[in-house]
């Protein structure tokens, strides 16, 4: 019997190493396709690729210099094929609006844009998974059709126009929450980032004035983004959930006269924990994007911010560099999930 | 309206004009069953009528500048109020569904039938082809959408049609997905090869036989992404690479109501409202669609 289980188990673990193989190989193949979108955004499309680069405020020499730097009289391949060299090297580039390199920028921005998405995804799995599954718990009640309705809005509001609108009601009118930017001016500067996450800094300095003041500011826009989140997780946790308690084994156990509430958590839940878990993933994915529009409207200087201040100054290496960013960090979590769910899964292997 | 009735709902109908008619007939029913679905189809009819009538219903200029009627509150003679160059905002809500089904409807007719296109091919050939296209779907699918259609922009130029093309570009490859997999579920069933025996090319059994079988799913994956493609459309806007000032748009009208969101909240709400009651409207539609026409998707609720 031991021998028996032992196989099993290398077998499992065979398993395991053949779909994180299949992982790696997947993903590198999807971030090369990832870099040809942006070569071809940002080589092929532009009428004058150097002009996109520099700026049409540059002198001749600094044209003739990034022409030659980005190697424009070779062949296409070759070129992207040094693309692809610089992008593994971390160079993506000068950045004509901030006046350093991109792959800097974007190492400054990226926290701000992780601290306010994860808690984002808080918000939107600590509510989402409990509605879908009281919608799923009452199917075609009220409390149905009213988590239907709301979870259709997440689809349907413009993340931009609810940040607005969301400003004016709890910070210029009930003054609930502090307005835009990460925390107030005064506090600027205080913690030293060691992170670049403001609640993390400033609780590993026991700084807790400014711990409070950067929740305050984070609380409105995180709840937000995980408003979107709390749509389509609560959406698929009632459709998951539905699947479920139609099983024969629920009727089995509420048979047995188990209390409802342990049939819908642990009976119910159980199965649904691994196809939450790539939902989960998903929307994470989405709320990195989702940021973008949240952090123009709330001034909060993270990658989204930074995207869309680029675009605007026609910054073409900053806007590149940062669609590459957030495009491998949705990829790789999409992937994860995937491999997640395949590894978690026994149904899957 | 009893005969028209019972021709339709015939259960061995004459010809195949009949048959489809009737087909039609008995979904039309299902889905008037739909409260959701009704509202939802309701909002889209309005939303037509208001982009085909706008200079009837409108009753300012969308355009006409009045400085003497600045950010006025909405009232009787301005039931959404004005903008900061004393424009009624009602007016040019109205003429902004002009802008907004525009961009819909090229969206949906450019990269429906491209992504339709693409995977049937995949899904018909099978083989090296299959994997090829589906590579650079499936690339083109795990990017975030919003960014690459920004990106996309960025380099095409800010307005109204590099908007359009930049969101085609990013919503095709779901429709391929689905039209792939609809293809191979009959791929190698007997009326495909009693076609193929005929002598039929593998063009027209595309054309003729695979496609219009994959319609019906991609109508409502379709409906259902379009609250999507408002949204982003809208997104462009509000960052100004989408459709340009002093076209009504939505999402630019938003971003121009944003200096004065503080005093005068109507200039950026109510366009915004716009924008939330038609999306809706697609997806109480869709959803409805969804449960008529492909019962083995959704049909738990």
């Amino acid at each position: 019997m031991p021998l028996r289980r032992k196989t099993a188990g290398a077998q499992r673990l065979k398993q395991a190493a053949r779909s994180l193989g299949g992982f790696v190989v997947v993903t590198a193949l999807t971030f090369i396709g990832l870099m040809a979108i942006t070569f071809f955004i940002g080589r092929v499309i532009p009428i004058d690729p150097v002009l996109a680069v520099v700026g049409d405020r540059a002198t001749q020499e600094q044209y003739d210099a990034a022409r030659v730097a980005m190697g424009l009289d070779r062949p296409l391949v070759l070129q992207f094929v040094s693309y692809v060299g610089d992008v593994f090297q971390g160079n993506l580039g000068h950045s004509v609006s901030t006046n350093r390199p991109v792959a800097q920028d974007l190492a400054r921005v990226f926290p701000a844009t992780l601290e306010m998405a994860t808690l984002g995804i808080l918000i939107g799995v600590g509510l989402g998974v409990p509605c879908g599954t009281w919608a799923a718990a009452r199917q075609g009640t009220w409390v149905d059709q009213l988590i239907r309705v709301f979870a259709l809005l997440g689809y349907s509001v413009p993340a931009f126009w609810l940040g607005l609108v969301g400003l004016v009601v709890f910070y210029a009118n009930l003054g609930w929450v502090a307005g835009p930017g990460r925390v107030d001016i005064f506090y600027e500067g205080l913690v030293e980032p060691r992170t670049g996450l403001m609640l993390v800094d400033a609780a590993l300095a026991s700084d807790w004035e400014v711990f409070w003041n950067a929740l305050d500011h984070l609380i409105l826009p995180a709840a937000i983004l995980g408003f979107f989140s709390l749509a389509y997780i609560a959406r698929m946790t009632r459709s998951f959930m539905l699947d479920t308690l139609g099983q024969e084994f629920i009727t089995t156990a509420r048979v047995k006269g188990v209390s409802e509430w342990r049939v819908i958590w642990v009976h119910g839940f159980r199965p649904i924990r691994v196809p939450l878990i790539t939902v989960i993933g998903l929307s994470y994915a989405a709320l990195l994007e989702g940021s973008v529009m949240i952090e123009t409207v709330f001034s909060w200087p993270g990658i989204g911010n930074y995207l869309t201040v680029a675009l605007l100054n026609a910054d073409m290496n900053a806007v590149l560099g940062a669609t590459l960013v957030i495009g491998a960090v949705f990829i790789l979590i999409n992937k994860l999930s995937d491999v997640l769910y395949r590894v978690l899964d026994p149904r899957s292997r | 309206m009893t005969t028209a009735r019972h021709w339709l709902l015939d259960e061995s109908p004459a010809s195949r004009l009949q048959a489809n008619l009737g087909h039609a007939y008995r979904m039309a029913l299902q889905l008037a069953r739909n409260p959701l679905a009704m509202v939802g189809a309701f909002i889209l009819l309005l939303l037509i009528l208001a982009a085909l009538f706008a200079p009837w219903i409108a009753p300012y200029s969308p355009l006409g500048q009045n400085l003497e009627a600045r950010l006025l509150p909405p009232s009787a003679q301005h039931w959404m109020g004005t903008d900061e160059l004393g424009r009624d905002i009602f007016s040019r809500v109205i003429y902004g569904a002009r802008i907004t089904l525009t961009i819909v409807a090229l969206v949906a007719v450019i990269s429906a039938p491209l992504g339709l296109l693409i995977g049937a091919i995949s899904g018909y050939f099978g083989g090296w082809t299959d994997k090829l296209l589906m590579g650079v779907t499936d690339v083109f699918l795990s990017m975030p959408k919003l960014i690459l259609a920004l990106a996309f922009v960025a380099a095409l130029g800010p307005g109204i049609e590099n908007a359009i093309i930049a969101i085609a570009i990013t919503s095709w490859p779901a429709y391929a997905r689905i039209a792939r997999a609809e293809t191979l579920t009959f791929r190698n069933s007997e009326f495909i090869s009693a076609t193929r025996l005929l002598g039929a090319s593998h063009a027209r059994i595309i054309t003729r036989h695979v496609l219009p079988l994959c319609t019906s799913s991609m109508i409502v994956r379709v409906t259902l992404d379009m609250a999507g493609i408002i949204l982003t459309a809208a997104g462009l806007g509000f960052l100004g690479l989408g459709a340009q000032p002093p076209l009504p748009e939505w999402g630019a009208m938003i971003s121009r109501g944003r200096t004065f969101i503080l005093d005068q909240w109507w200039v950026a709400t109510m366009p915004g409202f716009a924008i939330i009651v038609v999306s809706l409207g697609f997806c109480f539609l869709g959803d409805g669609l969804r449960d008529v026409l492909d019962p083995k998707q959704g049909g738990k609720s």
